[in-house]
This record gives structure tokens, C-alpha cells and sequence, in this order.
């Protein structure tokens, strides 16, 4: 049984997301803003 | 001794405004989600441009305050992810190109293949169900089921993720969904469409 499941599979490949996007994410998160106004959500993309 | 902060409490933090919490939570998540969705795509930019996505849909809800799973983060943010590799490849999917000769009509050829809106709140409720039935299991086959259905991991991988011999992944699996048809059978569920 064993034999029939570890075969290598490219698709279990493990891989990270570079620096640089999670850069993007957190100066993202740091320039939105949510207001909410009489029951009303606005966002807001503050520089 | 383990100090790793739990999910639920960065969260929370997040949401109070801390934002070094979401920086931990997303370099914490970031193989596993990146690997999920590569494993899906076989893109690097693609599971990037994804990954990107997820987080700023993780983002935006957080601090609508819409956020009410605790406890449950990675499993929401997977499933966000899921979501938009399906758009992915629904938005890449090439039409077959038709000659019409006038007496065929297009429509019988190409279909629109998302489900209408009845068809899509039975899935979503039936999703609901089994994420219910899977939480009733005990935690080391929750873990392999997880490991297996949602992350696409392999018996070996699993095996070495959790630090057991692949059979005993196998058999765990095996069990897990031994335990789910029972529960299914015992309370008369019905999880088909």
C-alpha cells in the first residue's frame, strides 16, 4: 500500500511568496481605511 | 516549551490595530498557502498574483470587522484562496471556436458550468454540513483529513508533517472517513445535491 503513494508529485512542491509581496500586503493593510456611516462600509486607500 | 501565538490571537490583535500581527500570521502561512495554490496552478507568478489576492481579501474583511470564524483562520483563508484559483481558471478557460453553419445553435456546445443560485446554496450549505461532521473528528485524523483534501499534501508528506509512518497516515485517513459516514448514516444526513 505504501508503495502506491510516494511516488514524487510536482504538484506537492513546496514554494514561499517573495518578500516583495508581502511588502505590498502590509503597506496595503496599513493604507486602508474603513469607515463605517449610518450602517454604510466605505474603504478608503489613504497615501 | 511552545511560545507560538495562536491565529485567534493575532487576529484579534490585527484587528485592534496591531499591525505587526498580520505580518506574523502571513509569513506563518506563507509556504503552506503558497504550496496549495502552486499546487493547483504550477505557476510561481500566478500563485503569487493569488496568494496577493487572498491576503487582500483577508485584509479588507478583518478590518470591516466581518471576521467571525475564531480559531479557524487557516481554513477560512484556504478556502478564500480556493475560490480564486477556480476564478483563475475559469477566466483562462479557452472556448472550443465553432463554425456555425446556421441550423446549430452555440449554446448546446458551450455551457455556462457555474451553478445556478439554488444549485450554489445547497453546495454552500452541504460544505457547511461537512466542515461540521469533519470538526466532530478526533484531531489527529482532522489533521490528515485537512492535510489531505484541502492541501493536497501526499501520504508521505503528511507522514513526515505530523511524525508518523505512512501507513499510519493511510490508516488515519482511512478511519476519518469511516467516522464521517457513520455519523452521516447514525443522524440520517443527506449530503447530495
Amino acid at each position: 500500500m505504501e508503495h502506491s503513494y510516494t511516488q514524487y508529485q510536482n504538484g506537492c512542491k513546496l514554494v514561499s511568496t517573495r518578500q516583495h509581496r508581502i511588502k505590498f500586503l502590509m503597506d496595503y493593510s496599513k493604507s486602508l481605511n474603513v469607515v463605517t456611516h449610518k450602517g454604510m462600509t466605505f474603504e478608503n486607500n489613504l497615501n | 516549551m511552545d511560545l507560538q501565538i495562536d491565529d485567534s490571537v493575532l487576529v484579534s490583535d490585527y484587528m485592534s490595530g496591531d499591525e505587526r500581527a498580520l505580518e506574523i500570521l502571513i509569513n506563518r502561512h506563507n509556504q503552506r498557502l503558497s504550496s496549495f495554490i502552486y499546487s493547483k496552478v504550477q505557476d510561481r507568478e500566478v500563485t503569487e498574483d493569488i496568494f496577493q489576492d487572498t491576503f487582500m481579501k483577508v485584509i479588507r474583511t478583518l478590518k470591516r470587522g466581518s471576521y467571525n470564524e475564531e480559531g479557524k483562520f487557516l481554513p477560512w483563508v484556504m478556502r478564500i484562496a480556493y475560490n480564486l484559483i477556480m476564478d483563475h481558471f475559469r477566466r483562462n478557460k479557452r472556448l472550443p471556436k465553432f463554425q456555425s453553419n446556421g441550423d446549430f445553435n452555440i449554446f448546446s456546445v458551450i455551457g455556462d458550468e457555474q451553478l445556478n443560485a439554488e444549485s450554489q446554496l445547497i453546495k454552500d450549505q452541504i460544505d457547511c454540513d461537512l466542515e461540521q461532521l469533519i470538526e466532530e473528528l478526533p484531531e489527529d485524523q482532522k489533521k490528515v483529513l485537512f492535510m489531505r483534501i484541502y492541501q493536497d499534501m501526499s501520504f508521505k508528506e503528511i507522514a513526515e508533517n505530523t511524525g508518523v509512518s505512512i501507513n499510519t497516515a493511510l490508516g488515519r485517513m482511512r478511519y476519518a472517513l469511516i467516522n464521517i459516514r457513520k455519523v452521516i448514516e447514525r443522524n440520517d444526513i443527506v449530503l447530495t445535491n
